[in-house]
Parts: structure tokens; C-alpha cells; sequence
């Protein structure tokens, strides 16, 4: 994939640039299998500058359809994965110290906004609450930033677009996050796509060959069976496409399996063995 | 007395010693330099035993010594039994025989140590193959024990213990085939067809049955070998190529389109030209059609009484042009067309236990069969009030509460029906939940050592690029950086991390009877471990138990409330939760949620722990009515904000979880051993 970077906000007199947001802009297309209605519907939202949130399983396509959706719209891109260390100023922006001036540095957020670009909030709910709040006047019809720090209150440009996704199946109380967020965001569900499409995804990601694909998504399928009895999730097409690619590098299928599905799925001795006869019974 | 072992040169004066060896011009390096590796004991063993047989014989006592010296290691506790067969021998046929005797005894003894050493109990697969066949399609089997390895397509009884492979590998990968095998004729119609005709035509219907079991093993496995063909593959090499003679009825048997009808064709075509002896494969269990088929045919008829409901429900939706949607179910696939979609064609269009339904009817006939799809009669539902309550002695108060409950065919409520007693917990025996921790004091020490990490507390965080305090140490050495030329660290703050748990959780606690025994045991210690974890993490938490007894008792016994102490009391009666009645989950669902909408915490979380499908006497509460209610329950309670996380300990696929859990998450521990455990870790996921 080509990237290019454009630097980061204008007013950085001293060196920070190591600091600097990455806006990244796809020179060409990113691949990515449409399910559904989704680029439609993405394409809608963008247009009438509405928020978007993508749920869905871990590894299901939902970075991937950022980025194609990037590309397609030709706006920048801004991806924040979002942890629980992660504050405000994390997003919005800070002073540094350099040398003795006082830098100001634009956060990812503000950056995408002042750059019409589109930001990406991965996995939104890892996220401190206190931390989500401030995306709150970029959402509603103010579309606005306010950076306390600098007394700077910034309008969105019409090419700005905040996008965040979202696991459900994520099993901590703690991590819910709360309908006053949600009601705010145009929704699309992911999941796993149908076995034929998968099969074609992960021939095309992995470089591996159809039949393989084939296989593969077959041990996919049956990983997803365990949900609850077992794994807290399936096999991700992610993993699948971990999985083809170390095949293609020549492994043997079941060895690329076990490192690449069955030992990031399960720790639990019962669960590892179970995967491992799954994958002997599948290749 | 416990001395050092003796060196080599030591063993070697010793045997030259006592065998006379210098005399006969033998060396015994190299018989001591074998012996310097045994223990002390056994290595005094050999010496004692090698001077007796020179007593008898110098030639006799070298070969003793000698032979123990490669040998004793092996022998372990049989080394004196192993001499005394080789003096035996000796003196009734002499020094050849005795080499001879003492070789087969080693050989022996050391294949019988390498068998049960490698043999596989059932136990200690157990959880790997349901794990395993959970993930294969198709209804899901329970897993049993039994002398033989069969299935009457629920259950698969499999061996207590294998040991017919040399090695341990083999004999999991037997279990493995075996297993495989059994689903596999579940899955791919072993009984959907009646072969009584033919095996009435068998003189004898045991070898009838054995070469049947044969002919759909051949079958079977070329099904496999188009699904999961590394399978398919282990187990043909597991038992060998199929006999010659055979060939062409395992050629016949492996196309693509054959059916159990052509195992049967098989075995007449062999009843003609006169059958032998059965040929016997390791993995090839007993086919008991008669078991079988009894169990389908029950299940034929359930599974036709759930879709033609289902059916039903749905033509009369679809006729109510309009009618609201029910988000839990997918959409109906004839919304517009105002018909009843053909499950033939679209599963998908089903609600998902009518879905389970049609899918097990496939596998029962191959297809759907047309009479499944001529929607029942009007809904059958009767009241049956005051008909069949029991009488329950000594409860004359009135309830403390009463609470609607939701029947799902009627789509409405029923109100004020289900009557709510709220009591003490009874108290249990003192000494348990000390005898508890006590067993379980390296589990509680770890768990709470994670579960104090989890609680974070307040971590200043030095050398920040901005926070709520200025970090001095850096501030000065940036200064001092600075007016030495140097570049300074921008990193100058210090940030306070706050992490705040305001959360409340309820443990709501299975107290039916069918918790008795070791369910029972594993919910009291588990409540233990979680009570010390909670206790590390400071969350607010309350235990109650739930049981009952038809609606009109529906009984709730509270172990600990959010403002209890663990305290001996509470201990106590975490010992006191035993197992009593029935399992009306809905009411107590709501009652528990209620208590806890009333915690003025951010976060609420409401965790069952039971042990099955909810379930109540005498009425309708056993079947889809016991699940619909306990399914709207959590829905109300996540309405109000509550968070549900169901922990149900069944050993046996829970097909019916999805269904009743929908708006929660849930897990499943197939063994209750193993949740005291897990519910720590299960909890602490929960609220990291
Ligand atoms: N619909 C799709 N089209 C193309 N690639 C896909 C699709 N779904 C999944 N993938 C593959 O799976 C990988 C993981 O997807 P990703 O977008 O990172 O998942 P998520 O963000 O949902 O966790 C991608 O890198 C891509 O290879
Ligand atoms: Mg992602």
C-alpha cells in the first residue's frame, strides 16, 4: 500500500516533528470486500457530515473499510487506537517544553479536524471515560472542537468525519459504552463474512490459493462454534489471513494454524487441544 | 539410612570381590559402570543378590550381575521377583535358559509399564473432545462413559479408558476417531433408515449389527474425508487399509451420494454370498439402531411440535401487516410478501429455537419433511390454575412481593403472578468456608494479588509530557540540562491516573434441587474465592439465592446484602446455600435487579451462577415459557441499565443458551470443578 504523510499543524516553531500526527492519504485503492450496504451508507453519513460507528468482532474488516473509505472520499486519514491510558490531551493536543519555549502540539483529533480529515477512534470503548467526552461537540450539530488549553474553539471543515468502532461482545461492565455515546453515531454492523466471500478475502490478503482459503475459513467457521463454550471470540478473519500468509511463506498449513489461530485464540489447556485437533481435522 | 550411591570403582572391588572375577579373568567395568547410576538401594539389592546366586554358581551370580546391572532400572519394585524366576530357571534347565528367562521377564515387564503408562482415561479427554465436537456442525451430543463405544444420537458413550495404542498419542487419537466416527453417524443419517427387515433375515443379529457398524464406518469416513479430510486421513491410518475382499464395497459405499440404505444393501448383498468372520476395528464402536431409533423418533416429534408453532406464530405475524418488528429475531424473510417462508429454503428467517428445530429435522430425514410444515392448530394454551398447586406447609405470611411474569404465547403478562418471599439465609456449618480457604490458600493468595493490581488505585504517573502536578525531579534536571548545554527533557509533569470503580455487582445463586452434589459445592466455593477477590477489589457486592416452588412460592434467601460484611455470619451462610426446589429464574431475576437499581453506583452488573435451563414444578414454566420469561427479564434489566453475565455449569452441550441468555453474555463450564476456578477470572474480565 502507498502512503504519503503531510506534516502536521503549521504553528510548530521548534523541532516536533516526531510528535507530529501522521495524516496518512491512500494512493492506492486498500482492497476491501463490501458486504452489504455499508460503502453506501458511509458515503452517505460523510456527506451530510454525520458520525459513524462500527460494530462488529475483532479482525472483521472494519479498519480495512476505514481505510478503503478514506481512499474512496480522498481524505486524509487520522487512526487513534484507543487504550485506557489514553486522555484528552492524548487527542486534543498539549504544550511541550522544548528547550525554553512552550510548543503547542496538536492532538491526532485536532489535527484531523483541522485538516478536513477523516478520524478514526479504534476500539473507542478502551478508552478512559472521561476521555470520550470531548468528542461529544464533535458529534452533534456544533461539529466543534474546543481546546481548552489554547482558549481555541475549532469548527469542523465539512470534509471532517469522526468514526469510531466498537466491540460488543467485549464482556467488561466496565467498558459498556453508555446510550447517551451511541444515540449520537450512524451505525453499521460487521461480522464474518459469508464463507465464500471470506474465502475470497483471505486468498487475496494471504496469497494463498483457493482451496487453502477454503480450508481455512472451514477451521474459521468451526473456531466460531466455541464462542461461549470455550473462546470468548472466534477466529477473526484477521487470523485467517495471519494464518494464509505464513503458508505462503511456505509453513506447513497445520504449524501456520496453531501459531497464527489456535495459540492468540486460547490459553486454556482444553480449549489449545481442541483447537489443535480442529485444525488436524481440517487439513 | 540413606547413604550416598556407590561409585563405579567402588561397585567394581565389590562384585571382583564377591564373584571371584579376578581369579576367571573377567573385568567388571563395565556391569559397574551400569550399576553407578541406580540408587544406593537397589544398587546393594544387586550386589546381595548376585552374591547368592554365586553361592549356587560363579557363572550364575556374573549373569545376575550382569543382567541387573542393564536390567534393575526397568524392573523397579520386581527386580527380586525378576532374580528369583532366573534362579528358578537355572535350576531346571541351566544357564541358557536362565538368560533367556531373565530377557522375556525384563521385556515383559518393561511393555506392561510402557501400556499403562500410555493409556488415556476418559476424564482426561473429556473436556478436549467436547470442545472438539461442539465445534463440528450439527445437534449437539452429550459425552458418556460406557462399556462400549455407541450413540443413540444424543448421547456418545465412549470407553472408560483406552490402551490399545502403544503410546499416549494413539490412544487420544482412538478416542478421537471413535468420537468423530458417532458424531459422524448423527450427522449423516445412520438411522434414518429402519433396517429391522434386513436384520431379521441374519440368523445371527450380533454379527448383523457388527458388520453393519462396519459398512457405515466405510461410509462415514468418506463423508469425513470430504469435510475434514486431516480427520479422515488420521483415522485411516489408525486402522489399516479396509480387508481386500472389501475393496468394492468400500468403493461403493464412499460415493458421494450414499446412504445408510446402501450399507444395508451391502450387508444383504454379504448375508447372500455368506459372511465370515467380522473383521474388527479399533475405532469401529457398537450400532444399537433399536436405541436409535426410539430416541429420533421422540425427537421428531418435538422438534416437529417447536417448527409448526413457530410457523404458526409467524403466518400470523406476517398476515398483521405492520406489526412491530421484534428486534431479537431476525427480520421475517416474507415481510412484504405476507407469507410463511419455506424453512426449506431460509433457516434464517426462523426464530432460533424453531431454526434448532428445523436444522435437527434435516438431520433426521435429510430434509425437512413436508408434514413439519403445516402450522399447528390454534395455540394450545390452557390455564391451569389451582389445578395441580401444591400444598406447602408453614408459609402463612403474605409475600413480599408479588411480580409479573411474561408468557410468550399469549404476548402479554401475566400480572402480579409469581408471589415473592425474601428470608434470611439459613446458616451452615462454621468451620466450612475456613476449611475452604484454607484448601484454596494458594488460589485466594494469587487471586487476590491480581485483583488488588486490578484496582489501580491512585498512580502518579512521573515524567509526563503534561499533568496535574509539576514533576520536580525532572524540572530540576531539565534546568540542569539546560544550563549545561544539554537538551532537556521535555517530559516534565507529573500525571495522577484515577481509576474509579464505582460498581455494584449481585450474585444471584442457584439453590434448586438439581444443584445438589458437586454443582452445589462448586457455587459455595466458588462464592468464597470471589468474596476474597471482591474483597481486594473494594466493589460493592450482595449474594442471594434463589429456589421455589411454583409460582405462588418463589423464594429468595439472602446470603449477603450490599451493606453485610463478610463477615462470620456471612460465611456462614455461604456454608448454609444448599440445594432445594426449582429453578423460576424470571422473578427472581427481577427481584434481584430491582434490589440492585436501588445501588448508587455507575455500573451494574447482575451475575447468575446455575446450572441449567430454568424450570419449575408442575407447569408451564419447564419448557419455552420458563426461557422466554428469564430471556425478558434480563432484557427488562438491561433496559434499566443492568448488565447481565450468566455462568451456567453443564457438562452437556447448552444448545438452548443463546436463546435464553439473548440480551446477556454468559459462559459455559462443562465441569463443576472447575468454577471455583474460573469465576474469578470470569469476574475480573468482567470489570477490567
Ligand atoms: N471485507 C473485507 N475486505 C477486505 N479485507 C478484509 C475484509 N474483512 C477482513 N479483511 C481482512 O482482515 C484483516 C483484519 O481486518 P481489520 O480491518 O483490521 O479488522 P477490525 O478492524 O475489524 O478488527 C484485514 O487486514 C484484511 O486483510
Ligand atoms: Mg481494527
Amino acid at each position: 500500500m502507498n502512503l504519503s504523510r503531510t506534516p502536521g499543524p503549521p504553528d510548530a516553531r521548534a523541532d516536533v516533528s516526531g510528535f507530529a500526527t501522521p495524516l496518512v492519504r491512500h494512493a492506492t485503492e486498500p482492497y476491501y470486500h463490501a458486504i452489504g450496504d455499508e460503502t453506501g451508507v458511509f458515503a452517505a453519513a460523510a456527506q451530510s457530515g454525520l458520525p459513524v460507528m462500527l460494530k462488529g468482532p475483532t479482525g472483521c474488516g472494519k479498519t480495512r473499510f476505514v481505510q478503503h473509505m478514506a481512499w474512496r472520499l480522498q481524505r486524509p486519514l487520522v487512526t487513534v487506537a484507543c487504550h485506557d491510558d489514553l486522555t484528552t490531551a492524548d487527542l486534543v493536543g498539549r504544550y511541550l517544553i522544548i528547550g525554553d519555549e512552550t510548543v503547542w502540539m496538536d492532538g491526532p483529533l485536532t489535527a484531523a479536524v483541522r485538516a478536513g480529515a477523516i478520524c478514526y477512534l479504534d476500539e473507542i470503548v478502551e478508552a478512559r471515560k472521561d476521555t470520550t467526552v470531548v468528542i461529544h461537540p464533535l458529534t452533534d450539530a456544533r461539529r466543534a472542537l474546543p481546546v481548552e488549553k489554547r482558549g481555541e474553539y475549532l469548527e469542523a471543515p465539512p470534509d471532517f468525519m469522526l468514526v469510531i468502532s466498537y466491540n460488543p461482545g467485549y464482556q467488561s461492565v466496565l467498558k459498556e459504552m453508555k446510550p447517551s455515546t451511541r444515540q449520537r453515531f450512524v451505525a453499521l454492523d460487521f461480522d464474518y463474512p459469508e464463507a465464500t466471500v471470506e474465502a475470497n478475502i483471505v486468498a487475496h490478503e494471504g496469497g494463498v490459493d483457493a482451496a487453502t482459503a477454503q480450508q481455512l475459513v472451514k477451521l474459521g467457521g468451526l473456531t466460531r462454534k466455541l464462542k461461549g463454550a470455550g473462546l470468548d471470540e472466534g477466529a477473526g478473519t484477521r487470523l485467517l489471513v495471519h494464518a494464509a500468509q505464513l503458508i505462503a511463506k511456505g509453513m506447513a498449513p497445520a504449524v501456520a494454524c496453531t501459531a497464527a489461530i489456535a495459540r492468540p485464540l486460547a490459553d486454556e489447556p482444553d480449549t489449545r487441544d481442541a483447537l489443535d485437533d480442529l485444525i488436524r481435522a481440517v487439513f | 539410612m540413606s547413604q550416598r550411591k556407590l561409585f563405579a570403582h567402588e561397585l567394581e572391588a565389590r562384585l571382583d570381590d564377591l564373584l571371584l572375577l579376578s581369579l576367571r579373568q573377567r573385568s567388571a567395568k563395565a556391569p559397574a559402570a551400569q550399576l553407578e547410576a541406580l540408587p544406593r538401594e537397589l544398587q546393594e539389592r544387586v550386589l546381595h543378590w548376585a552374591a547368592v546366586a554365586a553361592q549356587t554358581s560363579d557363572d550364575l551370580g556374573w549373569l545376575i550381575a550382569s543382567l541387573a546391572a542393564a536390567q534393575a532400572a526397568d524392573l523397579g519394585d520386581e527386580f527380586d521377583d525378576w532374580v528369583r524366576a532366573g534362579l528358578d530357571a537355572y535350576d531346571r534347565s541351566g544357564l541358557a535358559a536362565t538368560r533367556k528367562a531373565l530377557n522375556d521377564y525384563a521385556e515383559a515387564c518393561r511393555s506392561r509399564a510402557k501400556h499403562s503408562a500410555h493409556g488415556i482415561a476418559f476424564a482426561a479427554i473429556e473436556g478436549r473432545l467436547s470442545h472438539f465436537l461442539h465445534a463440528l456442525d450439527g445437534r449437539p451430543l452429550k459425552l458418556a462413559t460406557g462399556p462400549q463405544a455407541w450413540t443413540d444420537s444424543e448421547t456418545l458413550w465412549l470407553p472408560e479408558r483406552l490402551d490399545a495404542m502403544p503410546d499416549a498419542a494413539g490412544n487420544r487419537g482412538l478416542y478421537k476417531a471413535m468420537a468423530a466416527l458417532l458424531w459422524a453417524q448423527t450427522r449423516f443419517g445412520s438411522f434414518n433408515v429402519d433396517p429391522e427387515p434386513e436384520l431379521d433375515l441374519w440368523p445371527d443379529r450380533e454379527a448383523a449389527l457388527r458388520w453393519f457398524a462396519v459398512f457405515e464406518a466405510m461410509r462415514l469416513e468418506a463423508r469425513l474425508a470430504a469435510e475434514l479430510p486431516g480427520l479422515a486421513r488420521d483415522i485411516a491410518d489408525l486402522r489399516g487399509p479396509w480387508p481386500a475382499a472389501l475393496a468394492a464395497d468400500a468403493a461403493k459405499l464412499a460415493r458421494p451420494g450414499a446412504t445408510a440404505a446402501d450399507s444395508l444393501a451391502a450387508l444383504a448383498g454379504l448375508r447372500e454370498v455368506g459372511a465370515g468372520e467380522t473383521p474388527v476395528f479399533p475405532h469401529v464402536g457398537a450400532i444399537d439402531p433399536v436405541a436409535a431409533r426410539r430416541v429420533r423418533a421422540a425427537r421428531i416429534v418435538r422438534d416437529m411440535a417447536v417448527l409448526r408453532r413457530a410457523l404458526n406464530v409467524m403466518a400470523a405475524t406476517a398476515s398483521k401487516a405492520g406489526a412491530a418488528d421484534n428486534p431479537d429475531h431476525p427480520p421475517l424473510a416474507a415481510e412484504g410478501g405476507m407469507q410463511v417462508p419455506d424453512p426449506q429454503a431460509d433457516l434464517l428467517a426462523l426464530p432460533p429455537a424453531a431454526r434448532e428445530a428445523a436444522k435437527s429435522l434435516m438431520q433426521d430425514f435429510g430434509e425437512i419433511p413436508p408434514e413439519a410444515l403445516h402450522a399447528a392448530g390454534p395455540g394450545a394454551w390452557q390455564p391451569v390454575d389451582g389445578a395441580d398447586e401444591p400444598v406447602t406447609a408453614g408459609v402463612t405470611t403474605q409475600p413480599d412481593a408479588f411480580y409479573d411474569e411474561w408468557d410468550y404465547r399469549r404476548g402479554s403478562w401475566r400480572h402480579g403472578w409469581c408471589h415473592l418471599y425474601e428470608m434470611e439465609g439459613p446458616a451452615g456449618d462454621r468451620e466450612w468456608v475456613d476449611e475452604v480457604r484454607t484448601r484454596h490458600a494458594h488460589l485466594i493468595r494469587s487471586i487476590r494479588r491480581r485483583f488488588e493490581a486490578l484496582r489501580g488505585e491512585d498512580k502518579p504517573q512521573k515524567r509526563q509530557f503534561d499533568g496535574e502536578e509539576i514533576d520536580l525531579d525532572a524540572q530540576v534536571e531539565a534546568r540542569a540540562d539546560r544550563k549545561s548545554g544539554g537538551e532537556p527533557s521535555p517530559r516534565l509533569f507529573v500525571h495522577r491516573r484515577r481509576v474509579e470503580r464505582s460498581l455494584a455487582v449481585m450474585f444471584m445463586v442457584d439453590m434448586s434441587g438439581s444443584t445438589k452434589g458437586w454443582v452445589n459445592d462448586a457455587e459455595r466455593e466458588s462464592l468464597v474465592l470471589l468474596c476474597e477477590a471482591i474483597e481486594a477489589l473494594g466493589d460493592r457486592y450482595a449474594i442471594y439465592g434463589f429456589s421455589g416452588w411454583t409460582r405462588t412460592h418463589c423464594d429468595i434467601y439472602r446470603i449477603k446484602r450490599f451493606d453485610d460484611r463478610y463477615d462470620a455470619e456471612t460465611r456462614r451462610r455461604i456454608a448454609g446455600i444448599e440445594a432445594r426446589d426449582y429453578t423460576r429464574m424470571g422473578v427472581a431475576v427481577r427481584h434481584l435487579a430491582g434490589l440492585l437499581m436501588r445501588q448508587n453506583t455507575r455500573h451494574k452488573l447482575l451475575v447468575t451462577l446455575s446450572d441449567g435451563r430454568p424450570d419449575d414444578y408442575g407447569d408451564e414454566y419447564r419448557g419455552r415459557y420458563g426461557i422466554e420469561d428469564t430471556r425478558r427479564a434480563l432484557l427488562e434489566a438491561r433496559e434499566k441499565g443492568i448488565r447481565s453475565y450468566c455462568v451456567t455449569i453443564d457438562r452437556h452441550g447448552a444448545d438452548y443458551l443463546p436463546q435464553l441468555y439473548g440480551p446477556a453474555h454468559y459462559s459455559v463450564i462443562d465441569d463443576a470443578k472447575k468454577l471455583p476456578r474460573k469465576i474469578a477470572e470470569i469476574y475480573r474480565k468482567l470489570t477490567a
